[in-house]
């Protein structure tokens, strides 16, 4: 596979991760994942219902694509552990992604707390994708904990703002030797594609698909951007200019040695 | 400390009145565009001016649930545990002085209950009693908790206010979240519509929220009981109740609800009856004030107007409700505490969201 992304033990071709909490239909989100041709979905643990005998959320997510619960509504390292182990006994495989939030106004992550769970559970074999505040010191401890990739928020959960985090989010790409993942606040697919162009692994994208006025068409226009911004990544951009270029160099005269 | 000396006191003889009749034509607009609403901005969009810009005001609203929630609605349905009360609640069917066998439910009733609720696929439950430690303590709530988390994963409570070390037992032994209504913000009107028992003590009710959340809830909802006093200022307080205990209580999901008065058995009838007109401002004004807070609608609204209200901000609705103790049960049948609007069942709920472009979410919590 050309340019597959490798991560957490499997081989991606596709770099658009999807979450489905806010569709209005899950016949709807099975559209959107189908037509995204995204590989990885996060669902929410807390949205499972295992048990019920009509209509369960699994039942909507492709059977190729990797499954990613997620930990939503935990408040600290302790309950995240519990419920991915919950995620993993359910048959939902080894992949989680840690969301501590206890912040509702904004819906910020708990970044200590997330680090103590990657912890735990990277040691208990899971491979664990951790939902973060852009932080260097942070990523590196999750480095060091053994998560799978770090996934930094563009802007907060929901508010389709794009990379307002582009710094701090370029440092981590620079500075972590682990994919970085942008989730969250991404609002259009130029925004996923200007964090492919600086050289983000993948995105995650929910509520600029889920709430569009035609989901399907929406995770395909996504689909094209992070390609077409990956693409642009490999290819190596021309470094931009604030002003032209003076036809005479100022060392011209230096010459070479 | 709390919420009634931080912030009620503030405003607790702040004149209403003037400050509507000043909020100008240009000061609704004004305040819609502020992309956070300060607590003045909260009063102008519940003034009667802005009962004028109700649709920029939806517009915005719908956005803003959008964005926070998608298109979602969350379902949860009421089972009544003991209709036995102290209080004298002029406005209640519960009300002590109501001439009618009261009932509570045994643990194989419960069960039974449970398990006609737990057949429509409902995962969330709200626990009612009325206030009676003798005939419904929090020992028998908690024996009552233990049935029921065989079948939901998600028991809240709306019972009478308990102290923070009751609460906590409570959360030990499986609730996550608490609802209390304060029913009307205004002490002195309070004091009237409480005719008589424990419910007269205002600030030990106003507190018990605060008082959940410490304890250790995930989720705790407030609001008042729309049609005993003014709404406009009854909301406000409501409101910001909610943001003080957001603010306060962080990692604890604040809700809010205005349940609007309805028929029950006595004669009493709302000092201030809100229409639907008012009920919509009331909702837009406080989802734009607390763009993330939880709004439940229940079935004390019909089902016309709970279909029109989708795109406005509400996020949870109850379902397939009984206001009676048993009410789904083929046993003989107790008064209800007042009489729903909204009877659909939960499948044919399930429906109208779906045709109406919104998921209904049965599961949304897993105790862990």
């Amino acid at each position: 596979m050309e340019d597959a992304l490798k991560i957490g033990g499997k081989e991606l071709e596709n770099r658009l991760f999807i979450g489905t909490g806010k569709f209005s239909d899950n016949r709807l989100m099975e559209e959107a994942i189908r037509r995204s041709g995204a590989q990885v979905v996060t669902v929410a643990l807390r949205r499972i219902d295992f048990e019920s005998s009509q209509e369960n959320i699994l039942q909507y997510v492709p059977h190729e694509c990797i499954l990613m619960p997620n930990t939503s509504g935990a408040r600290n390292a302790g309950e995240a552990v519990r419920i991915a182990r919950v995620a993993k006994a359910s048959g939902c495989g080894n992949w989680v992604k840690i969301e501590v939030v206890p912040d509702h106004k904004y819906l910020l992550p708990d970044n200590d707390e997330t680090v103590k769970a990657t912890e735990i559970l990277a040691g208990e074999g899971f491979a664990v994708f951790p939902y973060i505040n852009p932080d260097l010191i942070t990523a590196k401890k999750l480095k060091d904990a053994g998560a799978a990739a770090v996934m930094p928020l563009g802007a907060p959960i929901g508010t389709n703002r794009g990379l307002e985090t582009r710094e701090m989010i370029r440092i981590l790409i620079n500075e972590i030797a682990l994919p970085v993942i942008v989730d969250a606040g991404i609002g259009k697919p130029s925004e996923a594609a200007q964090a492919m162009e600086m050289g983000a692994a993948a995105v995650l994208v929910n509520t600029a698909i889920a709430t569009a006025q035609d989901p399907a068409a929406m995770a395909a226009a996504f689909d094209l951007g992070i390609k077409a911004g990956r693409r642009a990544y490999l290819a190596g951009p021309a470094a931009t200019r604030e002003r032209a270029e003076a036809s005479s160099p100022l060392t011209g005269f230096l010459g070479r040695e | 400390m709390g919420y009634y000396d931080d912030v009620y006191s503030r405003y607790r003889n702040f004149d209403f009145d003037t400050f509507f009749r000043n909020v100008t034509a240009a000061d609704v607009p004004a305040a819609l565009t502020r992309e956070r609403h300060s607590a003045e901005d909260f009063l102008t969009l519940l003034s009667p001016a802005a009962g004028n810009h109700l649709e920029e005001m939806a517009q915005k609203a719908h956005h803003l649930t959008v964005r926070n929630f998608g298109r979602v609605i969350f379902l949860f349905t009421p089972i009544y545990l003991s209709d036995y009360c102290e209080n004298q609640c002029a406005y209640c069917g519960f009300n002590v002085g109501n001439p009618f066998a009261r009932k509570k439910l045994n643990l194989q009733e419960l069960e039974e209950e449970a398990r006609r609720i737990a057949e429509t696929d409902l995962k969330h439950v709200l626990i009612l009693t009325g206030e009676s430690r003798q005939y419904s303590p929090p020992s028998y709530i908690r024996e009552c908790v233990q049935v029921l988390k065989k079948y939901f994963s998600s028991i809240s409570v709306e019972i009478y206010p308990l102290d923070t070390e009751e609460y906590g037992e409570l959360v030990t032994a499986g609730v996550d979240g608490l609802t209390i209504y304060q029913e009307v913000y205004h002490e002195k009107r309070y004091d009237q519509v409480h005719l008589a028992g424990p419910k007269k003590n205002f600030h030990y009710r106003l507190d018990a929220p605060e008082r959940g959340c410490r304890a250790g809830m995930r989720a705790v909802t407030v609001g008042p009981l729309l049609g005993l006093d003014d709404w406009r200022r009854e909301v406000f307080f409501a409101g910001i109740h909610a943001d003080y205990l957001q603010n306060r209580h962080w990692n604890v999901e604040i809700g809010l609800s205005f349940p609007r008065f309805r028929p029950h058995a006595g004669d009493f009838r709302p000092a201030r009856a809100v229409d639907n007109r008012s009920f919509i401002q009331a909702l837009l004004a406080s989802r734009l004030f607390l763009p993330r807070a939880g709004i439940t609608v229940s079935t004390r609204e019909d089902s016309v107007l709970r279909n029109h209200i989708l795109p406005l901000g509400v996020t949870k609705m109850s379902a397939g409700s009984s206001t009676e103790v048993g009410g789904r049960l083929e046993a003989r049948r107790q008064p209800s505490q007042f009489e729903i609007a909204d009877h659909r069942t939960v499948g044919e709920m399930k429906e109208t969201l779906l045709q109406k472009g919104y998921q209904p979410i049965f599961k949304d919590w897993h105790t862990v």
